[in-house]
């Protein structure tokens, strides 16, 4: 048996109001991939933290190496070998890769503080052999893609000799290669003894990599299990605390009359010739790998990133849309992917955010009617079950499921009829999850038409009634109802032949 | 499943007290009881009329920046315009136009100045900070251009009265109520009409703003035209009250303007401040320069004092809200 690398024992954490975690003991061997899960809100970030130096422990202890620790600050856990690789990798876009692995620890002459460049490249180089050899130290990083990114954090994890490697969410805005070429390397991490904390909400992902699973729920940890004992259902039982009966609770809807037809839409580089109809009471899967162009496409309907041509039909009509206020005129909304950035205004509170597209619905002539606003604000928070300490609470001090709420209920205030999702529950835990989709199953039922892009493949085929596939922005395939199997959508959307 | 709490906003005084405008408001009622006991001749009330005459061209220009600034934006062209409009106007004026005719093209000028800048910030995207850099030494040169280093003066008695007359017969100065009434204006727009709340969501986050349907562009060219006519306008007060023009008049006030938004409490950044510190602000300053202005201090303390305001006020809200939220953790 490998030896304990990192042992936390009786550990709680204490914040003002809240135990975050509570008596938990843990262990982290050398040479095993260890994944964590458990809701938003459960305690897995509070744990790195603590791992990593940047909180200090209420109680408990932690031992590392055999040794008994305490970090003075986050810089002492590094130095001692403790790396932590976050979603968004936290580098400088304008420097190269060399500059970046060798940030904060570069190799100089000790008399002139000269930096000795080739040294710093010679090493990159050789770091970067064994992750991806296509990476060459003088590129910038802002020419890399985000799985690129991440591997030049791996590299500076590496080049500081790192024993314990914490992985959070990276696989989150990877595409499915992506994803595993990064599995491929963790193996080899692996191989090599360095021991991995792999966080992640795609419990597919943890199945394929990790050695031991421990779950997480409201501060305590729930059992730590071999990942051979589990199953999804257990995995999920484990995490809510209850059976969750139905992830998916797809009603079934007749289709109604065609509300929104797209033919020959092409934008230089990003996509081409999409064409495709949505019906009321439609739920349209849009399926694709990240940076296939659906997002383009979305954007480009609804009047954000125009279009070079094409034709967008509503109810009939040919239309033309030049910005998002057109489209909001005529009954379109968009909720978008990367929703604290376009999706919300997080500095400012719940009402404020739901009434900006309906501003005039709830004015006279201009003038704000505050009472108006506030009973539209709670009666749609209500709707989607918000939860909030009140309706003047500022949206960013709500969890990630609860600001997608918001992000939905503005739209739903307004008169819009077709409803573009774009990654609907996009990091969002599983209870979550489960109420945007009734949701979103409910409205379709109401005669919504929604288009859902969305890149897992459980959510698509659980929730769509026809399926649109896009590879490097073409429309590849189209499923109807019943059509579609697992392969054949991933099929389609890793490559343009039918 | 717990919902959200409907109670309503409790009044709180620490809150209360926390506020921005309110901090300012403490500072100006201090000042001047200290003022006021020190000084004689203070409480005069044809003094303290008499002395509004110099707030109130930065003062209505400062409304509008208000606005723009709360957008995330900047425009640090004004004092520009105010010179490139008055100049316009004396030009015409000194060539045979009708003194109110040469006014409308003063204001014309403004105007044009302004939307020039919003159309070339819209449709090109760029920093406004950049864009109204270039033009501040744009408009300022073709006021040079026209005047060259010439002043021009005797404007009809007519004129003087923008700058200088009073109300009838009472003590009120005539650009105090101009001022007072676009003050109020300014203060109804912001904080009740959806124009206001638009304004405060571009400045919050832009990309959220234009993909809830905000015309984003729309607001931004009206904002700066609006600028620019009352740059414009300001000019005219100016070049009346002084009784003569140069293509130098009004030199850095674009500046002292931004100073007296940011000590308002509108943040540089955008989304955050309110018309009604800005209106203290306005207040403030000018109390100081007038109360000051007994005691023989020059001019260029008054810099001092202003930058030290900025810095002081700034320094005790920080430390208030440290002070509070420490205070709520310990509990």
């Amino acid at each position: 048996m490998a030896e304990n690398i990192l042992e936390l024992k009786n550990i709680s954490k204490q914040f003002p109001g809240v135990l975050a975690l509570d008596g938990v003991d843990f262990d982290l061997k050398e040479g095993e991939v260890h994944a964590l899960v458990g809701e938003n809100g459960a305690g897995k970030s509070t744990l790195v933290k603590i791992i990593t130096g940047i909180y200090k422990s209420t109680e408990g202890n932690i031992i590392y190496k055999g040794k008994e620790i305490e970090w003075a600050n986050p810089l002492e856990s590094v130095m001692e070998g403790i790396a932590a690789i976050y979603q968004e990798p936290t580098i400088f876009p304008d420097l190269n890769v060399a500059e970046n692995i060798f940030m904060g620890h570069h190799k100089f002459n000790k008399y002139t503080r000269k930096i000795r460049w080739k040294e710093l490249y010679d090493k990159t180089r050789e770091l970067m052999k064994n992750l991806n050899p296509n990476i060459k130290p003088k590129d910038r990083i802002i020419g890399l893609s985000l799985a690129e990114r991440q591997l030049v954090e791996i590299a500076k994890a590496l080049s500081m000799e790192a024993k314990i490697i914490i992985m959070d969410e990276p696989t989150s805005a990877l595409s499915i290669s992506e994803s595993e070429e990064l599995f491929s390397i963790i193996e080899n991490l692996k191989q090599d003894g360095k021991a991995i904390l792999f966080i992640s909400h795609r419990l597919e992902d943890v199945f394929v990599v990790a050695d031991r699973v421990t779950v997480f729920r409201d501060g305590k940890l729930i059992g730590t299990k071999d990942i051979k004992d589990v199953t999804n259902e257990s995995l999920i039982e484990m995490m809510v605390g209850r059976k969750v009966k139905d992830l998916f609770p797809k009603i079934d809807v007749k289709q109604g009359k065609e509300v929104l037809r797209i033919e020959n839409l092409s934008k230089k580089g990003n996509f081409k010739n999409v064409s495709f109809s949505l019906h009321e009471g439609e739920i349209l899967g849009f399926y694709g790998l990240v940076g296939a162009g659906r997002t383009e496409v979305a954007k480009a309907i609804f009047g954000m990133d125009l279009a070079d041509s094409g034709k967008i039909f509503i109810r009939g009509k040919e239309k033309k849309i030049r910005n998002p206020d057109q489209a909001i005129e005529m009954g379109l909304a968009y909720v978008p992917e990367n929703r604290d950035e376009e999706g919300i205004i997080l500095d400012t509170d719940i009402t404020t955010n739901i009434s900006l597209p309906i501003l005039e619905s709830v004015s006279n002539f201009g003038w704000l009617d505050k009472n108006a606003e506030i009973k539209t604000a709670n009666k749609y928070s209500e709707m989607l079950e918000v939860k909030a300490s009140g309706l003047d609470q500022k949206v960013m001090n709500l969890s990630g499921g609860n600001k997608q709420k918001v992000s939905l209920a503005k739209w739903l205030a307004s008169k819009s009829k077709i409803l573009l999702f774009d990654e609907p529950t996009k990091g969002i835990d599983v209870g979550a999850k489960a109420a945007v989709h009734k949701f979103i199953s409910e409205l379709a039922s109401k005669g919504f038409a929604i288009l859902m892009i969305s890149s897992e493949l459980p959510e698509i085929m659980g929730m769509s009634d026809n399926i649109l596939v896009m590879h490097e922005g073409l429309v590849t395939n189209y499923f109807k109802k019943g059509e579609a199997t697992r392969e054949k959508i991933l099929q389609s959307a890793i490559s343009d032949k039918k | 499943m717990e919902m959200i709490d409907k109670s309503k906003k409790t009044f709180s005084v620490k809150s209360f007290f926390l506020r921005w405008e309110v901090l300012l408001l403490l500072i100006f009622i201090v000042y001047n009881i200290i003022i006021i006991f020190t000084t004689p001749y203070y409480l005069d009330i044809n003094n303290i009329f008499d002395m509004t005459f110099i707030f109130t061209e930065k003062g209505l220009v400062a409304l509008i920046m208000a606005f723009i600034i709360i957008t995330g934006n900047v425009d640090l062209s004004v004092a520009s315009i105010m010179g490139l409009s008055s100049v316009a106007m004396a030009a015409s004026y000194q060539a045979g136009v009708n003194i109110w005719a040469a006014f409308l093209i003063g204001l014309l000028i403004g105007t044009s100045a302004g939307f020039l800048n919003g159309m070339i910030i819209t449709r090109l995207s760029l920093p406004a900070i950049i864009i109204t850099l270039a033009t501040y030494s744009f408009y300022r040169g073709i006021a040079y251009v026209i005047l060259g280093n010439e002043a021009v003066s005797g404007f009809t008695k007519k004129f003087s009265y923008i700058g200088q007359g009073y109300i009838g017969n009472s003590p009120v100065p005539f650009p105090l109520i101009i001022f007072l009434i676009i003050a109020v204006i300014s203060i109804i727009i912001l904080h009740r009409t959806t124009f206001g709340r638009m304004v405060y969501a571009i400045g919050l986050n832009e990309k959220a703003a234009f993909a809830s349907g905000i015309p984003i562009k729309k607001i931004k060219l009206l904002l700066f035209t609006l600028s620019g006519f009352m740059s414009g306008f300001a000019g005219m007060i100016i070049t009346s009250r002084i009784g003569n023009t140069r293509p130098n008049i009004a030199t850095g006030f674009e500046l002292e303007i931004i100073t007296i938004v940011i000590l308002g409490g509108v943040m540089i950044t955008g989304g955050v401040g309110n018309m009604w510190g800005v209106f203290i602000s306005i207040v403030l300053i000018s109390t100081i320069r007038y109360g000051l202005g007994f005691h023989n201090v020059p001019g260029q303390i008054m810099l001092v004092v202003t930058g030290g305001l900025l810095i002081s006020s700034i320094l005790i809200n920080n430390f208030l809200k440290t002070f509070v939220s420490n205070r709520v953790l310990k509990r």
